[in-house]
């Protein structure tokens, strides 16, 4: 089953390189970008029964490695249609 | 890069002048320095603690699960297994932590040093994490800290206020707490080492790296594990630019010799 895990900086946490990109953006023109938050993104492909039981091996695992606690926070999508044939 | 011993008659002192504080019939300190994937300031912490201080000092690879009857246990800088995911991220499952674990459960003193701090604060052995540097930039040069805390193994021999020429390296300092994590790192003094200028006076100008309250190391509650952005270990003799750093090692001679371990 596919899964994907989106690991970001909480908001309380200062960001160097979101800020430097959002500089660079509005160095590009693009003013209307206020601000940048960069992040880290993971697929898992993983053996479970259901959608759910997916969602809560892949959460253990963010909470155990992919994520920091202290500084970062996850969110985690679960693919329903299981693992398409590549 | 490999290093080799020095030799004796150049500039660095080899062979080594004997501990200074251990006692006639006081056996040597034996230090564990734990290889990851990827250290690279192990062999300076070798170097420090064997040929500097003039105790013993043992290699300890990462998937050992005994830590070979060490003293003291060095968590090394450098680059464990490639800083992939987060820094420490991935050395803190090494079967030698668990063993680190139980050493510093017992009140064995443990000292991680830049990557090392990074594993021992991924570990949860220490609280708080370490963020990109506020300028992003690596930055390797020397910094001046100021000793906070004088009551943990690796500061014992320093005075509260003494500032410490020390070198840095590192993409990944910037050391960030919650609130009330740091205002309780604060209230229990285990704020060890603060950054400051050459007087040592801390307000900021002398933070390379956007550290939280100018924080260069901290202790655990119990005290006997430390960590730090800085690296002594670099700093114990004059040509390298520094003595400044031997104090660290130091320290936890004196502090086994007092505890009547070595």
């Amino acid at each position: 089953m596919r899964t994907r895990v989106f690991v970001t900086l909480k908001p309380s946490v200062f960001d160097p390189q979101g800020r430097t990109i959002a500089a660079a953006l509005g160095s590009l023109g693009y003013g209307s970008v206020r601000d940048v938050r960069q992040g880290k993104y993971f697929e898992l492909d993983v053996d479970a029964e259901t959608p759910a039981a997916a969602r809560t091996l892949v959460s253990g695992i963010a909470d155990r490695l992919l994520a920091n606690p202290v500084i970062e926070s996850y969110r985690v999508e679960v693919d329903d249609h299981g693992t398409e044939p590549s | 890069m490999a290093r080799s011993r020095p030799e004796a008659g150049r500039a660095v002192r080899f062979p080594p002048a004997p501990p200074r504080r251990a006692g006639a019939g006081m056996r040597p300190v034996k230090f564990a320095i734990i290889q990851f994937p990827g250290s690279n300031c192990d062999h300076d912490a070798y170097h420090a603690a064997r040929y500097v201080l003039g105790q013993q000092a043992e290699f300890v690879w990462h998937k050992e699960t005994g830590l070979r009857s060490a003293d003291v246990v060095v968590l090394p800088g450098g680059f464990s297994y490639g800083d992939y995911l987060r820094t420490g991220a991935i050395a803190r499952f090494s079967p030698v932590m668990q063993r680190v674990r139980e050493f510093a459960a017992t009140g064995g003193p443990v000292i991680g040093i830049c990557n090392g701090f990074q594993v021992l604060l991924e570990a949860g052995f220490l609280e708080g994490a370490l963020l990109r540097n506020r300028g992003l930039k690596f930055l390797c040069r020397h910094v001046h800290v100021r000793v906070e805390q004088t009551d943990t193994p690796f500061s014992c021999a320093a005075s509260v206020g003494q500032v410490l020429k020390l070198p840095i390296a590192h993409g990944e300092g910037n050391f960030h707490a919650a609130p009330e994590t740091a205002a309780a790192l604060e209230a229990n003094r285990q704020v060890v080492f603060r950054y400051c200028d050459a007087a040592g006076t801390v307000t900021g100008g002398g933070n390379p790296n956007g550290s939280l309250h100018e924080i260069a190391g901290v202790c655990n509650r119990r005290r006997n594990v430390v960590g730090l952005m800085p690296h002594p270990e670099r700093a114990c003799e004059s040509a390298l630019g520094s003595e400044d750093g031997r104090v660290v090692f130091e320290s936890v001679v004196a502090a086994m010799a007092a505890t009547g371990a070595a």
